[in-house]
């Protein structure tokens, strides 16, 4: 009888499959057979308008591309990091060329965007030493150029070079990058896990959010794919979703313990998810957390992937922020690291990690440089990806030589390392010192509570905002946390992003406030937030 | 308990396909099956629940067992390795369902899409080179790779934007010449903080405006730089302008077949439907209006909303310049029929039959006047990548919006501002491209020197190809005109035909692959851009370097003849 049961359970869990591929493939042939003859009316009906419309009264109003015709999941997307605030912001910096007296500030702070350089903060000089030279590999026949750049500079634009075919860089790479370039991030990696890594799992990409794209475009088919994402979140997330047509499966981070992530409430997520039909392939982690700041426990990223293998779900880590930690009582650990630790090998969990070179204490945004690590997916699901990256052809060579010098910065005993290390320190301690000024004045402001930043280069301050306020608001159609964020430009102009763009806990408001104004600025920026605050309590104080 | 459980998860699966909305209503069970499976209508969601379920189920099945039967006898502890084989079992099963998963869960459409260009015959091509084999790469536009020397001027403004700190140099005179430092520091005070800092999504508004100057000289009318769009590379923006028309597989974008596999590998990735409109092999790849009008009648009668029109001019594979009359037919086709023009125009500098210059699809489309210069919506895209440039590993590129309403405008926008910026080298590039040194500027000389010398020698390789080919037994090919291309028919034998069929390839995969085995010439099959049934070719670049081209051209010929003597029995050929 025993045995019978667990015969039982074989067969039927191989019918069960052979089942399941052929009602798979019979679900194709009925949705292909769905759209020939029976097509969904909405088509028949443009169709049949664009026939009669040809020829005879085809007035210039009804242009083929209009706001009504347009791909709705374009149009669903939202990205808030650029959206309506900052669009006033611009418009605010023009009119403030023409009208200086007619505002009570003389410049517009953007705070909205981690976007270091545009506020002053320098580049690391080596990398630019070695990025000149291979821009202009000339420079390198001529003496002179000895006498202005460091020599391991030199060396290493060479070495670089030795490793593009041609040395030219003005060729489309191979689709997942220059091999020697992956080489040199596979070593860095190595060197920061102490574990392997196979330069055949890196992809380089403009910046990381193309890599994020790509796996979403590859996991999402419909909306009945569920990604799991934190909440609050890097909009990139939700836009990416929204544009493939996925569903965001979200699940909240707990304010109250420095946002901390619960595996109890991924687990509700999911199941909740799941008993709506949904599908959940992935969890997206952000650690360092973007808007939020915390950096994850080592114990904790151990039940993460286990959440995600025992779920069979794609771990997508975005590490951007890897370089960004404050706090001496936090570690960076990248997810892979934690994996193998635990003993898992590459076919026990699928796992994505994101990182890029617009962030750490380089901050080279406009040089949209980045890659990612895959490991654990099969054979096939790899062409997949890599027939995605062939479509883009390849990412720009400048950022994947960028890529990899971040990954394989000087060394001790370089020519350049002093520097090197005296700039990077600087700009990480002026980072840190600059957190906690503006975490220390936000909390001190009248109904605002701000977790400290221990990573990433955000605050992301809750604030509880009077009845009178969130009433002004709604006359004014439009969210009480953007309600705020708008007086707050136009009375000292700074601008941050408000916390719905992120989304939050229901009823709770918040703003993200990057920490990258150059310090000598932060003083200003503290008295003009506290003072416009105050303001603005006394304006709607219950 | 444990049958009935199974046995529903598997009829339901098993029933899924006929029954979508309640999968349980063939079961025995059917309100236990409900009750498992929670609503999923997913045929793999169901499976994994209902073994859920299972395993939980037979777990107390077994703490029950433990504690009842406390007697540790042979029966019950074989009884209990029992429970644990079926525990094992199952979490095979879910792991197997899991792995299987991976495939077959991705997305459809990025499983459909195809690309060529990187494809079967590239991935060969790079292991022949690992195994120490010299491979000619001729199956990308990828001048550099093959040994074309980037111009010096815009590689030394970018190398001093890269490192602005040389500004400062007094020695900085010795390495790069005025005009260099000049137009560096112009470029970085168009920046907010260099190369290092975000652009404007749209692109740096100092160089989109040179960028509108540019167009206004060539084409003689005003353009709009807040309708111009930077790019990392031309095909970003091709990928964005088809993401928010594309809506569903309802919608039609009219492509040239043969096309540049971007366009179907994009069109197939958005899930929308790629309307094929042939190109005329005979009539040097003309473009025929009646054609075209038959590909549209077509899909509409499949039900297709047909949205927008691609060409490729000058073309990518085929080569081919449009004639002025021609563009004028295709725009008042677009207008009568509705349809978004997008105009590939990258190989623009890429010119090499004077008779035959390139004109642009905007200046046309504003020569013929009302009602169609306000009536067509057009994008035309421009890169770095290809002309007399070919700074491909940059990535630079724009589009030009023409009659785009500004509510559309601010879509795109956002969907732009999603990927933060283009990359603001390649930013820079696009300002130098669209704005090179004048006659008087030190650098000049050098400067059309070099560019000249590239475009003059690209003419050159482009007649030594087309002559080549036409040299050789059962081979046709038009004149490349223009762009970077060679797209030569090969008249297959029958025989060549079978002994494909024999080896699992198309027929032209199956000759590409034989050429690069014998040659290291590395193409592309003609079956990769598309071609008219039982036509065969291949694609190559014209871009190996001159010295080498008489060679590449021998070594072609000898083996296409001893293809064609190994394949050949007399029974005639595939045909034009």
């Amino acid at each position: 009888m025993r045995r019978f049961v667990i015969g039982q359970a074989k067969n039927l869990i191989d019918q069960t499959r052979q089942a399941r591929h052929k009602s798979l493939r019979l679900l194709s042939l009925l949705a292909a057979s769905d759209s020939a003859p029976v097509l969904s009316s909405p088509h028949l009906f443009s169709s049949s308008s664009d026939m009669s419309g040809s020829g005879s009264d085809s007035s210039s109003s009804s242009l083929p591309v209009t706001l009504d015709s347009l791909n709705p999941k374009v149009l669903k997307c939202e990205y808030a990091v650029r959206g309506e605030i900052v669009n006033i912001a611009q418009k605010l910096q023009e009119d403030l060329k023409i009208n200086k007296d007619a505002y009570p500030f003389d410049e517009i702070i953007y705070c909205n965007i981690g976007n270091p350089q545009s506020l002053g903060q320098q580049p690391i000089t080596f990398f630019r030493e070695v990025l000149a030279l291979c821009s202009h590999t000339a420079l390198l026949d001529e003496s002179a150029t000895h006498g202005l750049f460091s020599s391991d500079s030199i060396d290493r634009a060479w070495k670089i070079l030795d490793q593009i075919p041609g040395k030219a860089t003005g060729a489309y790479s191979h689709s997942q990058g220059i091999k020697g370039l992956r080489d040199a991030i596979a070593a860095g990696i190595e060197a920061r896990d102490g574990f392997p890594a196979d330069p055949n799992d890196i992809f380089m990409t403009d910046g990381a959010s193309p890599g994020v794209h790509m796996m979403m475009q590859l996991l999402i088919s419909s909306e009945k794919d569920g990604i799991l994402c934190p909440i609050p979140q890097y909009p990139l997330y939700s836009a990416s979703i929204a544009l493939h047509g996925g569903s965001l499966v979200p699940y909240y981070l707990d304010e109250a313990s420095g946002w901390g992530l619960e595996i109890s409430e991924l687990k509700k997520q999911l199941q909740d998810a799941r008993s709506k039909g949904i599908t959940v392939r992935a969890l997206v982690v952000i650690n360092p957390g973007n808007p939020t700041g915390q950096v994850l426990a080592e114990e904790n990223q151990r039940e993460i992937v286990d959440f995600c293998k025992k779920e069979g779900l794609v771990l997508l880590a975005d590490e951007v922020y890897q370089e960004n930690v404050y706090v001496p009582d936090k570690k960076f650990h990248s997810f892979k690291k934690v994996a193998r630790s635990m003993g898992y090998g590459e076919k026990d969990v699928c796992l994505v990690s994101f990182q890029s070179i617009s962030k750490g204490y380089y901050g080279e945004c406009g040089k949209r440089g980045g890659y990612m690590e895959i490991t654990g997916f099969t054979s096939d699901v790899r062409a997949q990806i890599y027939k995605l990256a062939s479509v883009n052809l390849c990412s720009n060579i400048s950022g994947q030589i960028l890529a990899s010098l971040v990954m394989s910065p000087p060394k001790p005993g370089d020519d350049s390392y002093d520097s090197y290390i005296a700039e990077k320190e600087g700009i990480l301690s002026s980072l840190a010192k600059r957190a906690k000024t503006l975490e220390e004045a936000l909390n001190k402001l009248e109904g605002v509570t701000c977790n400290r930043a221990e990573g990433a280069m955000y605050l992301f301050p809750c604030i509880n905002l009077p009845q009178k306020a969130i009433a002004a608001a709604e006359a004014a159609k439009t969210s009480p946390d953007a309600f705020y964020c708008k007086r707050l430009l136009n009375a000292t102009g700074i601008v941050v992003v408000p916390g719905s763009g992120f989304r939050q806990v229901p009823g709770t408001w918040h703003f993200r406030c990057t920490i990258l104004p150059q310090e000598d600025k932060i003083p200003a920026i503290v008295n003009r937030l506290t003072e416009f605050h105050k303001s603005f309590m006394d304006e709607f104080r219950n | 308990m444990i049958f009935v459980l199974l046995a529903a998860s598997c009829r339901s699966a098993a029933a899924f396909s006929l029954f979508l909305d309640d999968p349980c209503t063939v079961t025995d069970f059917p309100a236990l099956c409900r009750g498992t499976i929670k609503g999923q209508r997913n045929v793999n969601a169901a499976t994994d629940v209902a073994i859920a379920e299972l395993m939980k189920r037979t777990r107390q099945a077994r703490d029950i067992a433990k504690k009842e039967l406390k007697v540790l006898d042979g029966g019950v502890s074989t009884c209990l390795s029992n429970f644990n084989s079926a525990f094992d079992n199952l979490d095979k099963a879910l792991k197997n369902i899991k792995e299987g998963d991976q495939y077959d869960l991705l997305n459809e459409n990025v499983k459909k899409c195809q690309y060529a260009v990187r494809g079967e015959l590239y991935l060969r091509a790079s292991e022949l080179q690992k195994e120490g084999k010299k491979i000619i790469f001729t199956n990308v536009g990828n001048p550099h790779a093959l040994g074309q020397k980037p111009l010096t001027f815009p590689r030394q403004v970018v190398a001093l934007c890269q490192a602005p700190f040389l500004l400062d140099d007094p020695n900085v005179g010795m390495l790069f010449p005025a005009d260099a430092i000049a137009r560096a520091k112009h470029y970085l005070s168009l920046t907010s903080g260099g190369l290092g800092a975000y652009s404007d999504s749209r692109g740096l508004p100092g160089v989109r405006k040179e960028v509108a100057e540019f167009i206004q000289r060539r084409d003689g009318y005003p353009s709009d730089p807040e309708l111009i769009f930077l790019t990392d590379g031309a095909s970003k923006g091709v990928m964005q302008i088809l993401n928010c028309v594309i809506r569903g597989e309802g919608d039609g974008i009219l492509v040239p077949v043969p096309q540049y596999p971007l366009y179907s590998a994009t069109i197939s990735l958005l899930g929308g439907s790629l309307v094929p409109y042939y190109l005329d092999e005979s009539e040097n790849w003309g473009l025929d209006v009646n054609n075209l009008r038959q590909s549209v009648a077509q899909a509409r009668s499949q039900g297709i909303s047909v949205r927008a029109m691609v060409i490729i001019n000058p073309g990518n594979p085929t080569g081919q310049c449009l004639s002025e009359a021609n563009l004028k037919e295709i725009l008042k086709f677009c207008y009568n029929e509705k349809l978004v023009l997008l105009g590939d125009e990258v190989y623009q500098q890429n010119i090499y039959q004077d008779e035959r210059p390139f004109i642009s699809s905007k200046k046309v489309l504003m020569d013929m006047g009302s009602p169609f210069s306000k009536g067509v919506q057009l994008v035309s895209f421009h890169t770095v990548s290809k002309g007399y440039w070919g700074e491909c590993g940059q990535r630079g590129g724009y589009f030009e919006m023409t009659n785009i309403p500004p509510r559309v405008v601010e879509e795109i926008y956002k969907v732009a501002s999603i990927a933060l910026s283009p990359n603001v080298s390649a930013q820079i590039f696009m300002g130098l491209m669209v704005s090179p040194p004048k006659p008087g500027d030190i650098s000049y000389d050098q400067f059309a020197r070099e560019s000249k010398g590239i475009l003059e020698s690209l003419r050159r390789r482009a007649k030594i190809m087309t002559d080549g080919f036409n040299s050789c037994k059962n081979v046709v090919c038009n004149f490349t005109e223009g762009a970077m291309y060679s797209f030569p028919q090969i008249r297959l034998p029958p025989g060549a035909l079978q002994a494909a069929k024999q080896a699992g390839k198309v027929p032209d995969v199956f000759y590409c692959l034989k050429l690069l085995e014998a040659t290291g010439i590395s193409t592309v099959p003609g079956s990769g851009f598309g071609q008219k049934e039982g036509v065969f070719h291949l694609r190559t670049t014209i871009l190996p370097a001159e010295e080498e081209m008489p060679e590449i051209m021998d070594s072609f010929k000898k083996f296409n003849d001893e293809f064609m003597a190994q394949y050949d029995n007399g029974f005639g050929y595939s045909r034009m």
